[in-house]
């Protein structure tokens, strides 16, 4: 035993071992162990609760959890892709595949389970996959891109198959789910849920068949996978099939050393999570405890704690009874399941609210005595989830009217019951076991927002379904500690930018000046003015250099182009949909180099010519338009582009004419002012050339019309968008970005994205189809007549400002001499201009600044 | 045209010959916006916060990106106070000191300003 530490062997690096691993580091006697883990898979652990992000973060890094280096940093060994292939416990020694011999003190099995897959002919054809690592995310992905794929099949309608399901049809397959239970999700949810449940999968185009499970899978002339035949005699053409029937505990290892087994596999494990052998732990899906097994993330987290306690003669914990609540979105419906969800306790009673309409169901579960909360189902709507939990773990007493805990809010009147409700013993997050006292104390310690919670407590860093509990409780703390939540715009303006594109709206306000005077004061500033200019943009569309709004716009809008680190402009004309003539390029080519610009090919299909001096824009502008250029508005809070594949009309797998169609958009939104700038784009096959998902609004071609993402985002935290709509004509597309946009210009905070918006947006997606597509708050119509003012009345702002002599004579340098601003210069680099860096040109800087610089200059010295 | 002209108050008797140059007509300051001068051969942001003929000189050289640019910031107050925002990295600016209000190690030059018949004329130190 070296330096008398102890041998502690992992088994496993999946979610619940990376946790065992963290919380021994940070019980303060990490140091007492030398730390090996083992993992199968080749990735240090990552979020296979969130495995379906996959599809939308492109690769394992976002999901990880764990890496070789932060091990390394705590001293832990971490040995991936090497699974264990013998335990010696007489000798207390392990090997692995590869012939890596270790010995230990202690071993920590956490093994997790592996997908079942029923014995069935054909069932490992090549086109046959499970839906449990990264790497069969990777392969099913690969082989949905191939030409030959259009139909996938998962083979089992629960939790996890509904995820796959889910996977298949954001890779643009047909979809269907076969389960041979009656109904979907048969563990979680009961038979009314399960229709609800099951009517709006089927709304978005899954197929569902339940009752049947497959006999076997057909093969064609390759031995590839080619259809399902089922039990009942049907037959179902598929080239991709996932089987998610299950999971069954991984422990074929223990099995082999002859540690004693649970009665429905798994290894069997005490209170304190010990095997039969006493120097040999199991925690999570491997272990079995109380003759089962879990497949829950929050049972294996308590479990790992209980081993670190055991280990370093913490606490005694004992494992206690388990959480089973579950909280999903699977295929953008709310799914969620907790405590008593099916009313099993002697005498309990039920309350159910069935919305057909909406296509929600609700039911709670309630005790003999009608005295407190046993569980409950919520299928559609699950946002008093969180709460609920809490409310059934705390054995809080109902308050007595105990349909307003799932009642859809009169008008108002707050929807559920207060976070005050709850007791402090009351857990806010399950999976790491985190109770609303923990939170209060961390919010009293300083932590005042979400994020700060989530550092500090680790509540809503797992699954993250009480992010919004812990929001509320947020909310509620800080009002009880007399903090004000404060969302005013800025200290001229005591409201949200919500509210002032509602007064603007409201009172027909046109100018900044009108505003400040009814509902600010004093004279604004760089946060408030160009917020102003933009909504008085989206409401009235007047021209933004107008004189009474001259003063609002930040420089970019105010000289119509994009200041740079020097001080210089860059100019970007529309090049709508990225479609340019040959004719087009060379006026760019003929003007760029006449005036001496730096040329660059941007991210969104255009050309970016940069270095033009402020009295350079006009003329650079002057023939541009006589060239057929119009303004690309990359200045402004507004649309940018519509990118664009080629489409049918020139690519062999395309389905419709994405140009052309991406054209007529970009043409409709251009000059959209908006709360910030927005970006689209059109794919004309699933193949998603023009990367539609990581737009505001992404439309991809289909074989019967457009699907339509919305709340996609690059730059700094990229987020895929969702699916909103499918099939649409152009038509109804049109009709369905018109109303989103508006509604996402009246109601987003400044400068916030559309997919930050639609994170935050209560209800989601959900809500958002509630009210753009269904037409909930009857505003549909308005929104449009809203649109189609901007449409309508759309003005180049360029060939506006060179119209106007006032304008124009704005767009100098100095007010008292035509000379071009001296520090200005420009160094060669790779054939191109390029502006100097300070240090290349220190000697002008210091000449032109003068003697009184010293002043101005001890920052930039620093 | 130079006058003499005492800018230092907290410093009695230092008085400064300064050199009145005439900028541009206080109407090609458009309100609520500021523009840039040159002036014996220094680049001078002249802002005019509102309708009135108030109008402030600073140097319009940002210490922060190095560039001549403050005369294309936003113009505004803080707590009642009239300043401008670069508009690189919007470090605000408070128009009579040329004190950096984001950082009080910073401060812009800022110069004398008169107003003569519709004309913005700013002191130069000769």
């Amino acid at each position: 035993m070296a330096q008398g530490r102890k041998r502690l062997l992992v088994v496993g690096n999946g979610m619940v071992g990376h946790r065992f691993v963290e919380s021994l580091g940070s019980s303060g006697q990490g140091q007492d162990f030398e730390v090996t883990v083992l993992g199968e898979e080749s990735r240090a652990a990552y979020d296979r609760v969130n495995l379906s992000k996959f599809f939308e973060g492109g690769d394992g890094e976002t999901l990880a959890l764990a890496s070789p280096e932060k091990y390394a940093r705590a001293g832990v060994r971490l040995v991936l892709g090497d699974p264990v292939a013998s335990v010696d416990r007489q000798a207390k020694r392990i090997q692995t595949r590869a012939g890596l011999v270790l010995d230990y003190d202690q071993l920590v099995l956490a093994t997790g389970s592996s997908p079942f897959v029923p014995p069935i002919e054909g069932r490992d054809a090549p086109g046959c996959f499970v839906y449990r690592t990264i790497e069969d995310l990777e392969a099913i992905g690969a082989a949905a891109s191939s030409a030959s794929a259009n139909v996938g099949a998962v083979i089992g309608g629960g939790l996890l198959g509904l995820e796959a399901a889910n996977a298949l049809r954001n890779l643009g397959l047909e979809t269907h789910v076969v389960e041979i239970s009656p109904r979907l999700m048969p563990v979680q949810v009961d038979e009314m849920g399960s229709a609800i449940l099951r009517r709006r999968i089927e709304a978005l185009g899954v197929a569902v068949h339940v009752g049947t499970s497959a006999k076997r899978i057909l093969t064609d002339d390759d031995g590839r996978a080619a259809g399902v035949q089922f039990t009942d005699g049907g037959e179902l053409r598929a080239s991709l099939v996932v089987f998610s029937a299950g999971i069954r505990p991984h422990d074929e290892i223990a099995r082999a050393c002859g540690l004693t087994l649970g009665p429905r596999g798994g290894i069997e494990v005490d209170a304190r999570c010990r095997t039969s052998d006493p120097d040999i732990f199991a925690i999570g899906e491997c272990a079995s405890w109380d003759g089962r097994t879990y497949g829950l993330v929050a049972p294996g987290y308590q479990m790992a704690e209980v081993v670190v306690a055991a280990l370093t003669g913490g606490a005694a914990r004992q494992l206690g009874h388990f959480d089973m609540s579950t909280k999903l979105k699977l295929l953008g419906v709310d799914v969620a399941s907790f405590g008593d969800a099916f009313g099993l306790e002697a005498g309990a009673h039920t309350l159910c609210l069935i919305d057909n309409v909406a296509g929600v169901y609700k039911q709670l579960v309630v005790s003999a005595d009608k005295a407190r909360l046993l569980g409950g189902i919520l299928v559609g709507d699950a946002s008093a989830y969180g709460q609920l939990v809490a409310m059934v773990q705390s054995k809080a007493t109902l308050p007595m009217k105990v349909e307003g805990l799932i009642a859809p809010p009169s008008d108002g009147a707050p929807a559920g019951f207060g976070v005050d409700a709850l007791p402090a013993t009351a857990t806010i997050c399950s999976c790491n076991n985190v109770d609303k006292g923990t939170i209060c104390q961390a919010i009293a310690g300083g932590a005042h927002a979400v994020g700060a919670l989530k550092g500090c407590t680790k509540a809503g860093t797992s699954c993250g379904s009480c992010v919004p509990l812990l929001g509320d409780l947020l909310k509620a703390e800080l009002k009880r500690a007399g903090v004000a939540v404060n969302h005013d715009l800025c200290e001229h303006f005591p409201c949200s930018r919500q509210d002032l594109y509602q007064l603007v709206r409201l009172h027909q306000i046109k100018t900044f000046d009108a505003l400040v005077e009814r509902h600010g004061r004093g004279r604004g500033c760089e946060i408030c003015k160009p917020a102003v200019a933009s909504i008085l943009a989206s409401a009235w569309n007047e021209p933004i250099l107008a004189r009474k709004h001259l003063p609002l716009q930040d420089t970019n809008d105010r000289f119509l182009a994009n200041i740079q680190r020097d001080g210089t402009y860059s100019v970007i004309p529309r090049v709508a949909a990225g479609e340019i003539t040959p004719d087009q390029l060379v006026e760019i080519g003929r003007i760029a180099k006449r005036y001496g610009l730096y040329t660059k090919i941007t991210g969104a299909q255009r050309i970016d010519m940069l270095g033009a001096r402020v009295e350079q824009l006009p003329h650079i502008w002057r023939e541009l338009v006589d060239a057929g250029f119009e303004s690309g508005h990359a200045y402004g809070k507004a649309l940018r582009t519509v990118k664009s594949c080629v489409g049918d009309t020139w690519c062999r797998y395309g389905v419709q004419d994405s140009v052309g169609l991406a054209v007529r958009i970009e043409n409709r939104y251009k000059g959209l002012r908006s709360p910030h700038k927005l970006k689209s784009a059109v794919s004309g096959c699933a193949r998603e050339c023009a990367e539609a998902q990581g737009k505001d609004f992404g439309i991809i071609a289909t074989e019967k019309g457009w699907n339509l993402y919305l709340g996609g985002n690059g730059g700094m935290k990229p987020q895929h968008a969702q699916l909103f709509a499918t099939d649409l004509d152009e038509e109804t597309l049109v009709r369905t970005i018109d109303r989103f946009l508006m509604f996402y210009i009246r109601t987003a905070d400044r400068l916030q994205r559309t997919a930050t918006w639609l994170n935050n947006l209560e209800g989601g997606l959900a809500y958002l189809r509630e009210v753009i597509v269904d037409d909930k708050l009857g505003i549909a119509a308005e929104l449009e007549a809203e649109m189609a003012h901007i449409v309508g009345s759309y003005r180049c702002e360029w060939k506006d400002a060179l119209e106007d002599p006032q304008k124009l004579a704005r767009f100098r340098t100095f007010v008292n001499s035509p000379a071009p601003d001296p520090s200005v210069a420009f160094v060669p680099e790779r054939g191109q201009p390029r502006p100097a860096h300070p240090h290349e040109k220190r000697e002008l800087l210091d000449r032109l600044v003068g003697p009184e610089r010293d002043d101005g200059r001890e920052k930039s010295a620093a | 045209m130079s006058v003499a002209l005492q800018i230092e108050p907290a410093a009695p008797g230092l008085a400064v010959e300064l050199d009145w140059r005439d900028a541009c007509a206080v109407a090609d300051i458009p309100a609520g916006c500021g523009v840039a001068a040159l002036l014996c051969g220094r680049q001078i942001a002249l802002v005019r916060p509102g309708e009135a003929e108030t109008v402030f000189a600073l140097s319009n050289y940002d210490p922060f990106s190095e560039a001549f640019v403050i005369a294309r910031g936003i113009v505004g107050d803080r707590a009642g106070r009239p300043k401008i925002a670069s508009p690189i990295y919007k470090q605000s600016f408070d128009l009579e000191t040329g004190r950096c209000l984001d950082d009080p190690s910073v401060r812009l030059p800022v110069y004398p300003v008169r107003v003569r018949d519709g004309r913005v004329e700013v002191g130069m130190r000769p």
